[in-house]
């Protein structure tokens, strides 16, 4: 017996946001049109698209260069992160003693310290690598250490009175118990990076082959060429959806197992 | 053939008395009065670190082969006591003897100890075997050698289909028939129980009971058990004590003689609401010692 199309979990789940989208796109292709509107003030849809299309490559390369820069971010992210949150959790003095300067790197905005990087460091990719790792790198520290320190008191007891060592307590207990958060702290930092990434382009404002889209975005507000622009914002857009995406996707991969990942 | 109930009610907390029960009865049931101890407690003491007396010096020894219930309103140290049993927390002052020795010692042939907690405290990562499997793991036994020791303790608690179930998709009855499979995975001598089944339902509850004074009996067991229930203290146990609070102490001793294996008819039996009756007066005579009204006005 064939389940009706309508009543598929998929369908259900992506119908009210995509009959949504199309609504709204409509009433913002139809108020352009109505009010002839000039494409130079706020384009309509169907223009935007069109200028997608026709600057498609130029718009890819930008893109691949703010990915290169997020995901490089967000990997350092996760490493350095992790490793801070293990180091944490060996001792409170260290906590104690490091945790502002994390918090204070977090606090900073990064596009008041992002001149001051750029000018430091020669290399502009380097510098907007440690930028969008600036921003990105404190929801991997917090939440991997509340993580890591957040195990079952009972399970704990369990681990003492069966003799566990401390690598068997950390194996079996510390690191699944800290799972959750931590992949929590991925789907923030993924968004995080790609936020960095792309504020600090702005503030760089790189151009030749490595520009990136924050850079289309500058040009083409220079050039008044406004569906560009909000062709560049519309990749910018997708590329965090894909991230989020991706990293729910992996959540629920790892830990699909025990439950709801949102509820850890 | 009634057992005269045997009690003793001491008017301070630490007395010897409690180390060795009336020599001269006849012993219907296990253990003898001269089995020798598993666990002595001598002038334990416990003060926290808001200054609280936790535990005034408590004098206890637990017999091989004695089921030992402890049992008390609440803030009575029952609980501290288990854990100082388990050595998850250490005396201020006194000592504890395992097996007549320090607890470097427990985990050997003989000696081997396990805990049961409150919550079945399974990890919810893990399916049912795994959980039960962590001690024998943690212990470096071989999976070739564990892997049946595991079935076999999970259909001694009827779970044997349960396995590869994660604890989440069992009853709250399951999951705590799987913590006891864990605490039995290992064939310890001797189980500390705090409040095992204190969550769950009457009926499963009485179930799970049975089942337990069962295992005590087929593997000669010693269980030292804490609870709230006094139905369930009567059912389960060879010797029941009775603590007061504000200092935790302990208050009065009671034995139940009888033969085991107890069943339902033991449940129903005029014997079994005469224990109850006889340790509900004492209960709340523990619970009137250890109100703060009653306790500063006497001192």
């Amino acid at each position: 017996m064939k389940r009706p199309l309508i009543r598929d979990p998929w369908v259900q789940a992506a119908l009210p946001p995509l009959l949504v989208g199309i609504v709204v796109l409509s009433l913002w292709e139809a108020a352009c049109r109505g009010f002839a509107i000039p494409e130079y003030l706020f384009p309509a849809p169907s223009v935007i698209a069109a200028s997608l299309v026709q600057n498609g490559p130029d718009l890819l390369r930008a893109l691949w260069s703010t990915m290169r820069v997020t995901l490089i971010a967000f990997a350092l992210s996760t490493v350095l992160g992790t490793l801070v949150a293990f180091l944490f959790v060996q001792s409170r003095f260290i906590e104690r003693g490091f945790f502002p300067y994390a918090v204070m790197l977090q606090v900073t905005p990064v596009v008041a310290v992002a001149p001051l990087i750029i000018i430091l460091v020669r290399d502009t990719q380097v510098a907007l690598v440690i930028c969008a790792t600036i921003i990105a790198i404190f929801p991997m520290i917090s939440n991997t250490t509340v993580g890591l320190r957040s195990v079952d008191p009972g399970l704990a007891n369990l681990m003492r009175v069966y003799r566990a060592s401390r690598m068997q307590t950390l194996l079996r207990l510390r690191i699944p118990s800290a799972l959750g958060y931590f992949f929590a702290g991925l789907r923030i930092s993924s968004g995080l990076a790609l936020i960095g990434a792309v504020v600090a382009e702005f503030v760089a404002g790189t151009g030749g082959r490595s520009a990136g889209l924050a850079y289309e975005i500058l040009q083409a507000g220079f050039q008044l060429d406004i569906p560009r622009m909000f062709a560049a914002l519309s990749l910018i857009t997708a590329a965090g959806i894909l991230l989020f995406l991706a990293m729910s996707g992996l959540s629920r991969l790892a830990l699909g197992s025990w439950g709801d990942p949102e509820r850890v | 053939m009634m057992a005269a109930l045997a009690h003793t009610a001491y008017p301070r907390a630490a007395q010897a008395e409690a180390a060795s029960p009336a020599p001269e009865r006849v012993m219907t049931t296990r253990p003898a009065a001269n089995a020798a101890p598993a666990i002595e407690i001598l002038s334990a003491e416990k003060v926290f670190a808001d200054g609280t007396r936790g535990l005034a010096p408590v004098d206890l020894t637990v017999r091989e082969g004695e089921f030992l219930s402890l049992i008390g309103p609440s803030g009575c140290g029952k609980s501290t006591l288990l854990s100082l049993v388990a050595n998850l927390n250490e005396p201020s002052d006194g000592r504890l003897l395992w097996w007549r020795g320090g607890f470097d010692g427990v985990g050997a042939e003989g000696r081997r100890m396990s805990v049961v907690f409150q919550d079945a405290t399974l990890m919810p990562w893990l399916r049912i075997a795994s959980n039960v499997r962590l001690p024998l793991d943690l212990a470096g036994v071989r999976r070739a050698e564990s892997a049946p020791r595991v079935q076999a303790a999970l259909e001694g608690v009827g779970l044997g289909e349960k396995g590869r179930s994660y604890p989440r998709q069992l009853s709250g009855g399951m999951r705590m028939r799987a913590a006891i499979a864990r605490g039995l995975v290992t064939e310890p001598n001797l189980l500390l129980m705090d409040e095992p089944f204190g969550a769950l339902d009457e009926f499963t509850r009485n179930k799970l009971d049975a089942d337990l004074v069962d295992l005590w009996w087929r593997r000669s067991l010693t269980v030292l058990f804490v609870t709230h229930s006094i139905y369930e203290a009567v059912f389960l146990s060879t010797r029941i004590v009775v603590m007061a609070a504000r200092p935790g102490r302990i208050f009065a001793e009671l034995t139940i003689d009888e033969p085991h294996p107890r069943g339902d008819a033991f449940r129903r039996s005029p014997c079994f609401a005469e224990y109850c009756q006889r340790l509900s007066a004492l209960l709340t005579e523990a619970s009137l010692a250890s109100d703060p009204a009653t306790t500063e006005a006497g001192a």
